[in-house]
């Protein structure tokens, strides 16, 4: 599943050389349609020639389309790809002064690149020009750097933002795209035939691929996005057995050592109902319900290396449910607390609480108080008892979440 | 395997009309973006990152003046994070993106036979009024785009094929920069206005 750790894989070099290889492709296509040539890239704006828009929105929806089925059929994972982070004002501020500059200087920064290749004085200048600018932006955001981290919104997505399965908003996006680009079609040719310029009707096969994209648009709503089910179904032949020779779940001796252990960031997660939740956790466990546990996938994937989850519950049945959601959408370094709860307190315990009968993933101790994360023993820092255990909590590192597009 | 055997045939061409070949007409504009689609994927499906060309630029800027200044770069906070003490500035992937976009340029410029050394410019300005418009385009399109925390290529294409809402905003903000000042600006690019009829 894409997207792949090439570092740890190939090595660095051969990294750079993809990263390279890539680069090439990308000025290979703008060179190709024309945005070498400052006139091509402006004409743009004076609608005899959409070039600019037509390229561009094909290459998102193309993109796009591509990402969100491969994400479909589990081949990509969406929440390991860099999605630029929304800072909607200084975001659409930024974009307004790169129209602008566009307009002005005749380039963008990526297409300045391409046309200096293929030697245009004007690109020259515009890249010394962008070279100023960063010096000048580095020189002065301190005075503003308010508003430069204002608005900030995090990995928002459209999908997101309008409530719709991601399959819906990609199959909504590509047939809106569709009429934008036959729009800029009729605006150009209107455009043209005012200064008697040369008019092409459009072609026969740009309606195929029109029609193509819409279908496969289409395609990606009904495919959909996997559920947390087909996931773990995927997975579940390499990672069961990681369950069944018991390799992740941690003796509380161990969890102990984790939580002092400074260079690993901690996270307990305690899966069981609020009730036995108040009577009795460890001080730091965040409680969170099963069903929440699925939408917190990116979010933990998103957390510095180094991150450790542990999952509790009264016993394991409840944090190995969880364990296995987790596992699914791809978060690296999950745990579970060996005996869940009722182990940690019969072990940590000087017995404070009598034990009493009860069935699986019941709390079976009688504690007549909602003592919540305030006894002595919730407390990790307060075990003093050594047990001899075997470490099973071995960090692995994850394709990292991208670095940004433009870092 | 198609680009092998279209690689033959500038090459013959080039043999017989070595001086006046003139330059080919640009590739279709959908095939092109379905071409530059695949490419943004490829990036995305093998590296988890997107296209950018404003990044890359950045620290080149940072490695020069790290080079020229280091004391300087170890103090100002924008630069320490790419280049202070011993960091390298250019050691970072989207640097080597960008050298790509070059060789990509001048790969495809050469095969169209569009390597030329001049100015590009509207009819009715100066090769030096086209430079300085471009140098101040540039600061300003370069003071944006680190505003906006990437260009048209990391935040337009790469994060409206992700559906990510602030670069849907940049796009649209991006269209209408252009736009609000094209008719202001149409000398730079327009042949002159006709005559009006009277």
């Amino acid at each position: 599943m894409g997207p792949f750790p090439l570092d740890a894989t190939l090595g660095k070099a051969a990294t750079y050389i993809i990263y390279v290889l890539i680069g090439m492709g990308f000025g290979y296509s703008l060179e190709t349609v024309g945005f070498g040539r400052s006139t091509k890239l402006t004409a743009q704006f004076y609608l005899r020639d959409m070039t600019v828009f037509k390229v561009m929105f094909t290459a998102v929806l193309v993109a796009m389309v591509l990402v969100f089925g491969f994400a479909g059929l589990g081949w990509l994972d969406y929440d390991r790809i860099w999605v630029p982070p929304t800072y909607l004002l200084p975001g659409a501020l930024g974009g307004l002064l790169v129209g602008v500059g566009f307009i002005i200087g005749g380039f963008c920064p990526g297409t300045s690149i391409a046309a200096l290749a293929t030697l245009k004085k004007d690109a020259l200048f515009f890249l010394i020009g962008i070279l100023g600018g960063v010096v000048l932006f580095g020189e002065t955001s301190p005075l503003y750097d308010h508003f430069l981290e204002s608005t900030y919104m995090g990995r928002l997505t459209l999908p997101d933002m309008l409530g719709l399965p991601a399959g819906v908003t990609v199959f909504i996006v590509t047939v809106m795209g569709v009429l934008a680009l036959w729009g800029a079609e009729q605006i150009e040719k209107s455009a043209r035939q005012k200064d008697g310029l040369e008019v092409k009707p459009v072609g026969k096969k740009t309606a195929l691929g029109w029609g193509g994209l819409i279908v496969a648009g289409l395609a990606v709503m009904l495919i959909g996005q996997p559920t947390t089910e087909q996931l773990w179904q995927r997975v579940a032949p390499e990672k069961q057995p990681i369950l069944d020779n018991r390799e992740v779940q941690i003796h509380p001796a161990e969890l102990r050592d984790v939580f002092f252990n400074t260079r690993l960031n901690l996270i307990m997660l305690d899966l069981r109902p609020e009730a036995d939740y108040n009577l009795f956790h460890i001080n730091g466990a965040k409680r969170v319900a099963l069903a929440q546990l699925q939408g917190m996938g990116s979010e933990l994937k998103a957390a510095p290396a180094g991150t450790l989850v542990v999952l509790m519950s009264n016993d394991e049945t409840l944090a190995t449910a969880g364990w296995k959601i987790l596992v699914a959408e791809d978060v690296g370094n999950v745990y579970i607390l060996e005996g869940g709860l009722n182990n940690f307190i019969a072990l940590c315990s000087e017995s404070p609480f009598e034990p009493m009968p009860g069935g699986d993933e019941t709390l079976r101790f009688v504690i007549d108080a909602a003592l919540g994360g305030n006894h002595t023993i919730s407390n990790l820092r307060q075990q003093g008892k050594e047990f001899e255990y075997a470490p099973k909590v071995k960090i692995e590192q994850k394709a990292p979440t991208g670095g940004g597009g433009c870092g | 395997m198609t680009t092998a055997t279209q690689a033959k045939l500038p090459a013959k061409a080039r043999t017989k009309t070595k001086v006046t070949a003139p330059p080919k007409a640009f590739t279709n504009p959908y095939l092109g973006g379905v071409l530059l689609g695949v490419v943004l994927f490829l990036a995305f499906y093998l590296t988890g990152n997107g296209l950018g060309a404003s990044g890359g630029l950045n620290r080149m800027v940072v490695w020069l003046i790290d080079l020229a200044a280091p004391q300087y770069a170890d103090r100002v906070s924008y630069l320490i994070q790419y280049a202070g003490g011993d960091k390298n500035a250019l050691d970072n992937w989207i640097v080597l993106l960008t050298v790509g976009i070059f060789l990509g340029g001048l790969a495809s410029g050469w095969r169209g036979n569009r390597l030329k050394w001049e100015t590009v410019r509207g009819p009715q300005i100066s090769d030096r009024q086209r430079w300085a418009f471009a140098l101040i385009g540039g600061v300003i399109a370069g003071f944006g785009a680190r505003m906006a925390r990437g260009c048209t290529s990391g935040q337009g294409l790469s994060g409206g094929a992700t559906l990510s809402v602030g670069s849907w905003a940049f796009l649209m903000a991006f269209f209408f920069g252009g736009y609000a000042l094209a008719y202001l600006l149409r000398k730079l690019w327009r042949p002159a206005d006709p005559e009006p009829e009277s």
